[in-house]
């Protein structure tokens, strides 16, 4: 374990100075700025309004955001640095490969985690000085989802990382992923698909194997109990797990894909070449 | 305490290593030659078990590879192009000693016996060196701790004379008990550092010979340098050797004795200059 945190401590350390970081932590800081400056706290749009309103826009916009800046910053820097020969020297150290790999993942998560939650925290203190009231709740529920869309894009982009061997196919396919997952979003491709009569089961099929829908489901959930917004799979999902069952749903299974991925990524890394 | 037998490396369907057979004990010191896309460095990857190959390779009977961090702990490796690492360098050395069980300070002492004071660089990011720092500095974390096996590739490139003599003399104190692979595409730049030479070409061993130990690693050369007349760009060449001199025109300095053949090489390119050159072994001397 010591070489785990050791990898992990150093993965932050190096992130903290790359450029990728500050724009990813500027885009988001960013995002909390522009949605107070515009007065989206005091705004009351279908019956949500202050900072409910504001933290409820904030994961919208970091459900389209937050899984491609983490797919193509963790692809983007893994396979540069490999490119590069950092692995080459690193990796002539005697660490362990599994402390190596999963040191890796669990630093660079803290960094790609820290400025969204950061972001939302700030967002919740900033409220607070303009006399709001703080929804704990909510506040607890949309960094635990972050958490796990975070944690599943990471794997998925590590496992990009290791099976792509230069950086721009790395980039290319994880923009890939990334658009497809987006096209089968409930109100893009879903719906065009339950209105050509695809099977009710199919595509909630779909909608649950996504896990940007199934963010997007999940957030919805608290405000619009019957998610009459997110049209037919959304109903018929919530119709089979109930609301509970679907939270759990929504936090368990973006962490199982993450685990998965990144499992499959560490069992090719240390069969393959290294750098 | 290497073996490599019949290392096969392929990248797709093209062949880099075919079939590489090679023996090195403890106290060889090899010269590892060949000209760009040789297989050199890919050999050296197969031996740090970075590359999967066919074919064994093993160090004290282990393979680097299922072994690693017990082979590894043995071996210390410099890189001819330093990683464009960002973290700071008192975070690359706390790293580096931890995983290889040394001590920072026996670290940043070879480095500061180098002639980097790293104290005045412990914040800065490793990548903003200059090269001939980060070269330094890979170095001290090879040499600042116990190992067996020394790979070097091009390791002396970016030093400075003075620091070049500095590494040769911690390369004399480890060269009974390690082995040691010095890579280069020039024999020349490495020719009075070893006791073997291996030349690769095309993926295969070429050459393999023993060469006469000459040239004692440590040793040092005074050497006095006459010129027929004064010249600015020789004058910042020499000096940059840590030569001076009172008129312009003799010039006295020492070298190191694995130095020589640079030295000369870059006498060279003012032969016109020269009015005599004379090099003395300073041990012989005394």
């Amino acid at each position: 374990m010591k070489y785990l945190w050791l990898t992990a401590l150093t993965d932050i350390v190096e992130s903290l100075r790359s450029r990728w970081f500050m724009v990813y932590t500027l885009v988001f800081g960013g995002l909390v700025v522009v949605l107070f400056a515009y007065g989206l706290a005091e705004s009351r749009i279908m019956g949500f309004t202050g900072l409910s309103r504001l933290l409820l826009t904030y994961i919208q916009l970091a459900m389209a955001i937050l899984p491609v800046f983490v797919l193509i910053t963790t692809v983007r820097s893994v396979a540069g640095d490999r490119e590069a020969g950092v692995f080459e020297y690193l990796l002539s150290l005697p660490i362990p490969l599994s402390a190596w790999f999963w040191g890796k993942i669990t630093g660079r998560f803290f960094v790609v985690f820290a400025p969204v939650f950061l972001a939302l925290v700030g967002a919740s203190i900033w409220g607070v000085f303009k006399g709001g009231e703080i929804p704990w709740d909510l506040l607890l529920y949309y960094s635990a989802l972050l958490m796990a869309l975070a944690w599943c894009f990471l794997g998925i982009g590590m496992l990009i990382s290791t099976v792509a061997r230069s950086s721009d196919v790395a980039q290319g396919a994880a923009f890939v992923v990334w658009l497809t997952l987006l096209l089968f979003l409930d109100l893009i491709l879903l719906g065009v698909m339950i209105q050509e009569h695809l099977p009710a089961e199919s595509a909630v099929m779909i909608a649950l194997a996504n896990p940007m829908q199934v963010f997007r489901t999940a957030t919805m959930m608290l405000f619009d109990p019957q998610l009459v917004l997110l049209g037919p799979s959304a109903y018929v999902i919530l119709d089979a797990f109930g609301q509970t069952g679907y939270i759990v749903y929504a936090l368990v299974y973006p962490v199982a894909v993450g685990f998965i991925c990144a499992a499959i990524g560490y069992l090719l890394f240390r069969r393959s070449d290294l750098p | 305490m290497i073996e490599f037998q019949n290392v096969v490396k392929k990248f797709r369907r093209h062949e880099v290593l075919k079939g590489i057979d090679l023996t090195i004990e403890r106290g060889h010191r090899v010269a590892l030659v060949g000209s760009n896309g040789a297989g050199k460095t890919t050999l050296i990857r197969c031996l740090l078990g970075e590359y999967t190959h066919d074919g064994r390779v093993v160090i004290d009977g282990m393979e680097p590879r299922t072994n690693r961090q017990t082979v590894l702990a043995k071996v210390g490796f410099v890189p001819q192009l330093p990683p464009p690492l960002k973290m700071p360098v008192g975070q690359l050395i706390r790293f580096a000693a931890t995983v290889c069980n040394s001590d920072t300070e026996r670290m940043v002492s070879v480095a500061n016996d180098l002639g980097l004071d790293v104290g005045r660089f412990m914040h800065q990011p490793f990548v903003k060196l200059s090269g001939g720092q980060k070269q330094k500095l890979l170095i001290a974390i090879a040499l600042g701790r116990d190992s067996e096996l020394l790979v070097l590739d091009e390791p002396a490139a970016n030093l400075d004379p003075e620091a070049r003599h500095i590494f040769f003399d911690l390369l004399a104190k480890k060269k009974d008990e390690a082995a040691m692979i010095i890579s280069s595409h020039r024999l020349d730049e490495v020719a009075a550092l070893v006791n073997r030479v291996v030349e690769m070409d095309q993926g295969e061993v070429v050459l393999d010979d023993r060469v006469a130990e000459l040239v004692d690693i440590s040793s040092r050369l005074s050497c006095r340098v006459g010129l027929i007349r004064q010249e600015d760009a020789f004058a910042k060449t020499i000096g940059e050797w840590g030569f001076a001199s009172d008129d312009g025109l003799t010039w006295q300095g020492e070298i190191s004795g694995p130095d020589r053949l640079r030295f000369l090489g870059v006498l060279s390119r003012y032969a016109a200059l020269l009015a005599n050159i004379q090099l003395n072994d300073t041990g012989l001397e005394h």
